[in-house]
């Protein structure tokens, strides 16, 4: 069958029930809804209003909204791991064989890096930072929502992979020479380069969007120092992606050209050298690991501050050491394999850099510290989140100071240890900071705020569930286990890994709070209503329109005078006793036009990617083409804006009075 | 942009620091981003030259850089993309005073010298794989075609792109639109020559070092 290349029946695993049940459910999951979907005429609706939408806010809410499906998917795999290392001591195989736990390790990683935490942390910059930036869009409208259909395209190949054919067996960072064709001659590796190809190209155009934005769009008067300080580590976040995700493009591409046309950049003959691999992987994949966390540094200071009814304290200190993680970052790429025979001299001046990168991360917590310190603190969601994080996050911290001495590396490397560490940073700095951002800015999305009693339930499921579940890994690594074992012989390490299954299991139960959180916010919308735009008395121009924002998100551009523009507003309207009066002189005001480019793209994208992977040569051509007649389509459209007259703005400010207009 | 009204208003009540100007205009917005997507690029280029640098020398018993590169061919090849990128400026300058016969005869004169370019680097290619040194016989060989083809299939990006504007050029005009297109078509051009710079000084010239 050369028509479809390697593709038969043989790649659906129709002998492997686990994964038959998962797809069978997924696939009846997307039917009912597609089909609830089409049945209650929301389809023309879901197209104008959201698929084609070129709005910031929108694409921000449908990236959040892929992520937390994803963290589904990424959770479900990691549940599985726990349970199977929970069961597989002795002489017991548990119930997981090695080529199906293989994929799972791989796409666990490769999901919760890649479809979670990157869309959720790129979701809340799309919905906050033009708004906290006083400004109308993104600085490219259209990008951003290519950007969002390519990301949108990795995570359907991946979960495409699933039902047809297999997943990459090789850990989420695909090593050479094990990823190499000789080694890895199925599709599994094919589809985790296609995906994140895909996707990677997506996030660096975002990446390309947002620095513009920040550094060429914000409202009058505000100048960098008067910026919020979640969009500095947007900032920070965004020169970070341009400045990795290109090596990264770049090394997959090589390791394509590799498993394709028979190139030698990786292979163990012809003077290959895997090691270039594992160097140009971390180099992205270092300030990668900023790039997730920075922004969420920005979430838990926009939270503390607001919470504490306080201005951050130390916020130029905070601006310098986001500045400087951003550039130490690149520092410290060596860490990640001081096994592998660099000199002493090599790995000194790693473990050296790695250990200074702590000192702006413990400025910019003792900075949280002492907003908080004196505050009157009010301990909603996002507060208990970003406290949670504070406690845990210093911990996790330390044991990444011990790992980044080489000698002690040395004696952990690869183990459990490890994933405790980067669990232990992870999951507290960017989950919780971006769950906090989502509490946080929720309201100001839909217009009525979230259950507060979920909410709590889920935090502290989360929280204590994820100690339970990662201190044991770091006794078991210390005990020598090593990272990514189908079973084990070591009877002792059994306690243990039943406890990390325990917390796994009350995750679930934090996850399942979520989601009941959602529903009954949704059911009880009326009375969680926020009318006032600004729920929390907050501090930046977000909270200075009405919720959810307008298409122009600002009728009229905010005038900024200085940090924490829109509290220093309020101050002013309370110290005068009276409101300003508003102004009706409206603007007609131009937006960008919905675009079916991003959405086309994609699909083009994820015929050409799921053609390349299978050999399918013909298919592949045709997706390529269809592309770039998208884009042409697109360079010869003569329409880009469309007008929002001034009466309908002015109806709409009418209908929606917030409390301080400024 | 009824954004650049807000601006007039601002600048004429107060004089303000350049970064508290509000919004830019959207020329310096689409030149801007496309210096970023630009600078993206170089950083890619950079991970396919720090390869090259480590497998330079992985010859793997085949034919060696001393052995194969013609100084005389890559002259030639520099030559013709710094002569494109003259005649790219010199389209510019005609863009900027809205002269179309110059505009469109500056283009002409860059597509066929870029064109030249990729004529002579795909004989070197076809030169070398006749000799046996093809992609799939070394690092060295697979390093070198992915990072010089990289560039070639810029270049061919490039002219394709370079063809669209003459298109759209004559179909709507000097229109903003096709202006900010244009000069974003000059940039990339341009940067194009930087990283030729880089691959002559990198490959070919260190690449015949006794």
């Amino acid at each position: 069958m050369t028509l479809l290349g390697k593709l038969d029946w043989s790649a659906v695993p129709l002998d492997q029930p686990i994964i038959m049940g998962t797809v069978g459910g997924m696939v009846v999951a997307i039917v009912s809804i597609l089909s609830w979907v089409t049945l209650k005429g929301y389809v023309p609706y879901l197209w104008r209003e959201w698929i084609t939408s070129v709005d910031h806010k929108r694409i921000g809410v449908m990236y959040i909204v892929l992520a937390l499906v994803m963290l589904l998917r990424g959770f479900a795999d990691g549940i599985m791991m726990r349970t199977q290392q929970a069961v597989a001591a002795g002489g017991a195989q548990g119930y997981l064989p090695p080529e199906h736990f293989d994929q799972i390790f791989s796409a666990h990683g490769t999901i919760m890096i890649f479809f979670v935490a990157m869309p959720l942390v790129i979701g809340l910059m799309n919905f906050a930072v033009p708004l906290q930036l006083g400004v109308r869009d993104v600085a490219f409208p259209t990008m951003n929502s290519i950007s969002f259909w390519l990301t949108a395209s990795g995570v359907l190949l991946t979960n495409v992979s699933l039902a047809v054919g297999e997943f990459a067996k090789t850990g989420w960072f695909a090593y050479p020479p094990l990823s190499e064709l000789q080694f890895s001659p199925g599709v599994g590796v094919d589809y985790y380069l296609w995906s994140l190809q895909l996707s990677g190209i997506g996030t660096l155009l975002s990446g390309v969007n947002f620095v513009t934005t920040i550094l060429k769009m914000r409202a009058p008067g505000m100048s960098y120092m008067r910026m919020p300080v979640f969009c500095w580590t947007a900032l920070a976040s965004n020169l970070l992606i341009v400045a990795a995700f290109p090596v990264l493009t770049a090394l997959f591409a090589m390791l394509l050209l590799d498993r394709y046309l028979g190139f030698h950049f990786f292979t163990v003959d012809a003077g290959g050298n895997a090691m270039m691999y594992v160097n140009l992987f971390w180099v992205w994949g270092h300030p990668e690991v900023y790039i997730l966390v920075l922004p969420a540094f920005g979430i838990f200071s926009e939270v503390a501050a607001t919470f504490s009814g306080k201005s951050l304290f130390g916020y130029r200190s905070m601006v310098l050491a986001t500045m400087t993680i951003c550039v130490l970052s690149y520092t410290v790429w060596l860490h990640h394999f001081f096994t592998m025979g660099a000199s002493a001299s090599v790995n000194a001046f790693f473990g050296i850099t790695s250990m200074i990168i702590g000192v702006p991360t413990g400025v910019k917590v003792f900075n949280w510290l002492f907003t908080m310190y004196g505050g009157r603190v009010r301990f909603t969601v996002p507060v208990l989140w970003t406290i949670g994080f504070m406690m845990s996050f210093v911990f996790g911290g330390l044991t990444g100071v011990l790992l980044a001495l080489p000698a002690v590396d040395w004696q952990v490397h690869n183990s459990v240890f490890l994933v405790a560490h980067f669990h232990h940073v992870i999951i507290p700095g960017v989950l919780f900071g971006c769950m906090a951002g989502y509490n946080y800015w929720f309201p100001k999305a839909f217009g009525f705020r979230l259950d507060e009693r979920w909410g709590k339930a889920a935090f502290w499921c989360w929280f204590i569930g994820f100690h339970l579940a990662f201190m044991p890994l770091y006794v078991t690594g210390l005990m020598g286990m090593p990272r990514r074992l189908q079973h084990y012989d070591v009877l002792a390490w059994q306690p243990w890994l039943l406890v990390a299954e325990v917390g796994a299991l009350v995750i679930l139960t934090g996850i399942i709070c979520q989601i009941v959180q959602i529903v009954v916010s949704i059911r009880h919308r009326e009375q969680l209503r926020d009318t006032t735009g600004d729920p929390w008395n907050g501090r930046t121009l977000e909270w200075s329109t009405a919720s959810p924002p307008p298409a122009w998100n600002f009728a009229v551009l905010p005038r900024v005078h200085e940090l924490d523009a829109f509290w220093a507003h309020k101050q002013r309207v309370l110290a005068k006793q009276r409101l300003p009066v508003r102004q009706h002189a409206y603007q007609p005001i131009e937006v960008p036009k919905n675009s079916p480019v991003g959405f086309a793209t994609a699909f083009f994208a994820v015929v050409s990617g799921f053609a390349l992977i299978w050999h399918i040569w013909w298919m592949a051509g045709f997706g390529v083409l269809g592309a770039a007649a998208t884009l042409l389509a697109f360079m010869f459209r003569t329409k880009d804006e469309v007008e929002i007259p001034a009466d309908q703005v002015d109806l709409f400010d009418r209908a929606h009075p917030v409390e301080v207009s400024l | 942009m009824n954004v650049a009204v807000e601006m007039n208003a601002v600048r004429q009540g107060e004089s303000l620091d350049i970064s508290e100007a509000g919004p830019a205009p959207k020329r310096i917005i689409a030149g801007f981003g496309f210096w970023i997507f630009l600078l993206s690029d170089i950083v890619m280029f950079s991970a396919l030259f720090a390869s090259y640098a480590v497998l330079a020398k992985a010859s793997a018993g085949g034919l060696t850089t001393v052995q194969l590169f013609d100084q005389r061919n890559v002259a030639m090849e520099t030559a013709l993309l710094l002569l494109s990128s003259y005649s790219c400026g010199m389209m510019s300058l005609a863009i900027n005073s809205r002269r179309y016969l110059a505009t469109f005869l500056g283009a002409v004169v860059t597509f066929l010298l870029g064109a030249a370019f990729l004529k002579l680097e795909l004989r070197e290619f076809q030169g070398m794989i006749a000799l046996g040194a093809a992609p799939e016989r070394s690092a060295f060989l697979s390093a070198f075609f992915t990072l010089v083809g990289s560039h070639g299939l810029h270049v061919t990006v490039g002219l394709a792109w370079l063809v669209l504007m003459i298109v759209q050029l004559s179909l709507r005009g000097f229109q903003d639109v096709v202006v900010r297109r244009l000069h974003c078509f000059s940039l990339f051009w341009h940067a194009l020559d930087i990283i030729w710079v880089l691959i002559f000084t990198v490959v070919y010239l260190m690449g015949v070092l006794p």
